[in-house]
């Protein structure tokens, strides 16, 4: 068993994890940070999403034990208080989700995109970007308007 | 129409929670004291279980029990059961091979159920499972469906000579002949139905409790349909009384019918967390969701129309081949004959019809419903021939079509296949679609792709479904086991907020946004002060759940005769309350008023006095609280014209949508962004099987397209944008005026996919997944023709 030392949503958090445990296991399972989901065990789907570092990762292709020290904001870390973060309020104003399952990886992949791409993002930009993440539900239409005008809303905050 | 009342497009209640992360899936939660379950599965197809040697495991750090068939057997565990009977043509019912939740000496598929491993830890689980030593003699598999019932192959169940399930003729075989014998032409189509994974994003999983208290039995599981795996599990698996097990679906991250069935996991998760004493959860994993979630498709047919000298059609004639997979799944039989040949008449008024559907075992998973359900198979079926027809007369494929339609005065309309059509104008969507597809213009465009060698094609798909899942007389008639009736109950609470419990079960439909929009459109209460529960067996009476686009079509009305009620309830007490007759009470806008006066008092305050009848009709029941259940009086019939437009590159056999339009015909739309959205999903999902995905198992029964690394999702960037629009008609057999929506793309898109890349290469057929490999070769062999 390992100790790891990291911050998640801004706070201080440590656990004694195997070192095979993976990062999604540490959040959902040590942590009861639910909000990061499991959809695959290839790295293909993308529910998995988190930040660490300010860098968008599959947290289900990282060992806990690499996390050790870093910085990691999970969907649960993205709300101001009981207002949602731009990118959240566009993805329901856009109807962008259905079951809510692939939501919260969608989210933080989206934060990545404006993050590299900006704040003016064509729907082809959108389309090619998105695809380490799959939904079921919403055949990506309205995941793809619900980005863009995330992206817009965001204005220069990111 | 109100902001927030039918017709509105009102911003869904439910996403909130999922937005914050804070949804609650069937893996999401954790008791106190859980243990996990790894399941061990066979490796291989075929084979005769010799012995199991669970020692090394049950020595492992944390493992708790393994359990095999024996223990399950040895504890009257039943085994899992089919719902509808389908008659054979010897006149006996379907063979029915025994499926044991955990293997009984023989395991028939890669994936099979063959024993479970409890630990303290999952990567116990994991170990231990590894520790199972399992001694198998392999036997031959059968993995083909066209030639799994031929004479000579390997016998999977003794039940069931030459593999063959059914074999089952349906409609007028001597008329069907005639006609083609006398016809002006005929066209015929082979063709297959791809078999696919349903790959709902959310893996099942099952939580088991047991409270040795009560003796109550609690299963969290991702269901579709919580009340149904009750009543099964309870009626067919003696896994515990009904009123002694509680069958929960949360938050459930997506079904497209894989989440109906009852599936071993859970019934064996139920029972062992009451044998051990201890909660147990399984989550599947990737993988096993590829090998033992029930898979959907798997036809091979031909296909064949017989036509007068203008194109009108005679008579069709359809032979099918089904897999039905190693086990029959819940629904396994209805799947390729009710709900397949009940829709091959289409949107024609095609006078003769004769299907025969022989369905076989093979050595691969069960295969059930999945988005569609039989009617993607008819549709790809039917709107594939319509075109082939249209190339061998000479004729438009839209002009084809449109002779050949069901005119809009002649509904009700019987077709030769049992099914009554409620309403629709087919011309009116073929019109409007047309529009919006710029048909007219197509050859210009066409020809600009030519000039930079590229090909392009436009594809129409008319489609029509049979959904709204059902009369259930209807269904008692054709063999099946249950009542397909829904029911609701509205409870106002003392300050005037409101309840409503419905037998559906939402997992992205977003019933909680649109029952509460028919809630406060006919109550006139605030859709904040509404509130939709779902999904669990110990809140609502009872339910047969989400699938077959039934939840607006049949529960939405149950909901609408609740508040009949109510209303109905309200007149009486607002009459005492405002000292007039009863017959002189209006009710509007959440207002009961004396006709012809100003007096008047809200619906909360009828509430409140309901729960708190101080000055109150005699012998009037106190409370404000209305059950109902609707049995509908038919099917529901959505229908519409789809058309999409691609241009692929014959240098790569790469396709690309251009453009896809959708005109449906789903009657009254309660919250037009919902109704989108499902269609944006069905369409993706259709345009998923007609251009990507392909599960495929080898001759040795291994499935070798068992991860998103070897079968392909659609993602983002293999999709455009897609143009909707609707072309209502009013069915009058729904109280609501309301028909199903959720499954229409995926039953409209694939022949509208394939025609169009057909049309492009100048090809008779070609065959799905039209992956790039596929469309290369066909567009090799077209050039060289």
């Amino acid at each position: 068993m390992k100790n790891v030392e990291l911050t998640v949503n801004g706070s201080p958090v440590s656990g004694e994890v195997e070192s095979r445990t993976l990062l999604v296991h540490f959040l959902r399972e040590h942590l009861r940070l639910t909000g990061t989901h499991i959809g695959c065990d290839t790295s293909q789907c993308g529910a998995c999403v988190v930040h660490v570092n300010g860098k968008s990762v599959k947290s289900c292709t990282m060992l806990a034990v690499q996390a050790d020290g870093a910085e990691v904001t999970t969907i649960e870390g993205l709300a101001h208080g009981e207002e949602l973060h731009p990118m959240q309020q566009a993805f329901m104003d856009n109807h962008g989700l259905q079951c809510g399952f692939c939501t919260p990886g969608m989210i933080m992949s989206a934060l990545d995109i404006v993050k590299r791409n900006g704040n003016e993002l064509d729907e082809a930009t959108v389309r090619k970007e998105l695809e380490g993440n799959i939904c079921r539900c919403t055949g990506y239409h309205n995941i793809v308007k619900s980005v863009q005008a995330g992206a817009r809303a965001m204005g220069g905050e990111s | 129409m109100t902001d927030f009342g039918i017709g509105a497009s009102v911003k869904r209640k439910e996403d909130r929670r999922f937005l914050l992360g804070k949804g609650r899936y069937t893996d999401d939660i954790q008791p106190n004291g859980l243990t996990h379950a790894v399941f061990v599965r066979s490796p291989h197809a075929h084979a005769a279980i010799k012995q199991i040697d669970s020692s090394a495991a049950l020595a492992a750090p944390g493992v708790i029990a393994v359990l095999t068939g024996d223990d399950l057997s040895a504890d009257g565990i039943g085994p899992l059961i089919c719902g509808v009977t389908v008659t054979s043509d010897d006149g006996e019912p379907h063979k029915a091979p025994a499926h044991p939740a955990l293997a009984q000496g023989k395991v028939n598929y890669v994936g099979d159920h063959v024993a479970i491993v409890v630990a303290e830890t999952y990567a116990q689980a994991r170990d231990g499972a590894e520790l199972v030593m399992v001694d198998y003699e392999v036997l031959p598999a059968v993995t083909d469906t066209a030639t799994a019932a031929n004479p000579g192959q390997q016998q999977i169940h003794e039940v069931a000579p030459d593999n063959v399930c059914f074999n089952w003729p349906f409609g007028d075989k001597e008329g069907v002949e005639a006609a083609f014998a006398s016809a002006h032409k005929v066209s015929s189509l082979d063709l297959v139905n791809n078999r696919m994974v349903t790959n709902a994003m959310e893996p099942r999983a099952a939580l088991g409790e047991y409270n040795a208290g009560t003796e109550e039995i609690t299963l969290h599981v991702t269901t579709q349909n919580p009340h149904v795996h009750r009543l099964v599990m309870s009626a067919f698996n003696q896994l515990a009384p009904e009123h002694k097990l509680r069958v929960v679906g949360p938050d459930v991250g997506g079904g497209f019918g894989v989440k109906i069935f009852v599936y071993a996991e859970e019934l064996v998760v139920g029972w062992a967390c009451r044998k051990l004493n201890r909660p147990i959860k399984w989550t599947a994993e990737r993988t096993e969701a590829f090998l033992a979630d029930a898979h959907g498709r798997d036809h091979v047919s031909k296909a064949e129309m017989a036509m007068d000298e203008n194109g009108r059609f005679l008579a069709m004639r359809v032979h099918t081949r089904a897999n039905l997979g190693a086990y029959l799944s819940t629904f396994g039989t209805m799947v390729p004959s009710y709900l397949y040949a009940f829709l091959l008449a289409g949107q024609y008024a095609t006078p003769l019809i004769y299907s025969e559907v022989k369905a076989v075992f093979t050595n691969t998973a069960p295969v059930d419903a999945c988005r569609g359900a039989g009617r993607p198979e008819a549709t790809f079926l039917v709107e594939r021939l319509v075109d082939v027809c249209a190339a061998d007369m000479g004729m438009d494929p839209a002009e084809i079509r449109r002779i050949n339609f069901i005119p809009v005065d002649a509904f009700p309309y019987q077709t030769p296949v049992v099914q009554c059509y409620d309403s629709g104008d087919y011309n009116a969507a073929l019109n409007k679609a047309l529009e919006l597809a710029g048909y007219a213009d197509f050859p210009a465009r066409a020809e600009a792709a030519a000039v930079r060698g590229k090909c392009r094609g436009i594809g129409i798909s008319s489609y029509v479904e049979a959904c709204g899942m059902a009369p259930s007389a209807a269904v008692g008639q054709l063999g099946g086991g249950v009542g397909l009736w829904e029911s609701a109950q509205v409870r106002f609470n003392p300050t005037g907020n409101v309840q409503v419990f419905t037998g559906t079960h939402s997992h992205g439909q977003g019933h909680e946004t649109t029952f509460a929009q028919l809630v406060c459109d006919q109550l006139g209460v605030p859709i904040d002060n509404i509130e939709v529960i779902h999904g669990d067996t110990a809140k609502t009476q009872f339910g047969m759940g989400t699938y077959g686009s039934r939840s607006l079509a049949v529960g939405g009305v149950a909901i609408a005769k609740a508040c009949d009620k109510l209303i109905a309830k309200g007149k009486k007490i607002a009459a005492h309350a405002l000292e007039a007759a009863e017959g002189d009470i209006e009710f509007a806008d959440g207002s009961f008023s004396v006709a012809g006066t100003d007096k008047a008092m809200g619906i909360g305050e009828v509430a409140f006095n309901a729960y708190v009848p101080h000055s109150y009709p005699e012998r009037l029941e106190p409370g404000f609280d209305e059950n109902a259940f609707f049995d509908p009086t038919n099917f529901s019939f959505p229908a519409g014209t789809h058309i999409c437009e691609v241009e692929v590159d014959p240098e790569t056999g790469e396709v690309d949508i251009i453009k896809y339009s959708a005109v449906d015909d789903f009657g009254r739309l309660i919250n037009p962004m919902i109704v989108a959205g499902q269609v944006h999903g069905g369409i993706a999902h259709g345009v998923g099987q007609a251009l990507l995905e392909a599960c495929r198992y080898d001759s040795d029964g291994q499935l070798i397209t068992a991860s998103y690394m070897d079968y392909t999702m659609p993602r983002a960037d293999n999709l455009p944008s897609f143009d909707l629009d609707y072309a209502p008609t009013h069915p009058p057999d729904n109280p609501l005026g309301v028909k199903g929506c959720g499954e229409a793309g995926a039953i409209g898109a694939p022949p509208a996919v394939i025609n169009a890349i057909a049309n492009a290469l100048d090809v008779k057929h070609i065959e799905m997944p039209a992956t790039p490999e596929t469309v290369w070769r066909a567009a090799q062999t077209a050039a060289r023709a």
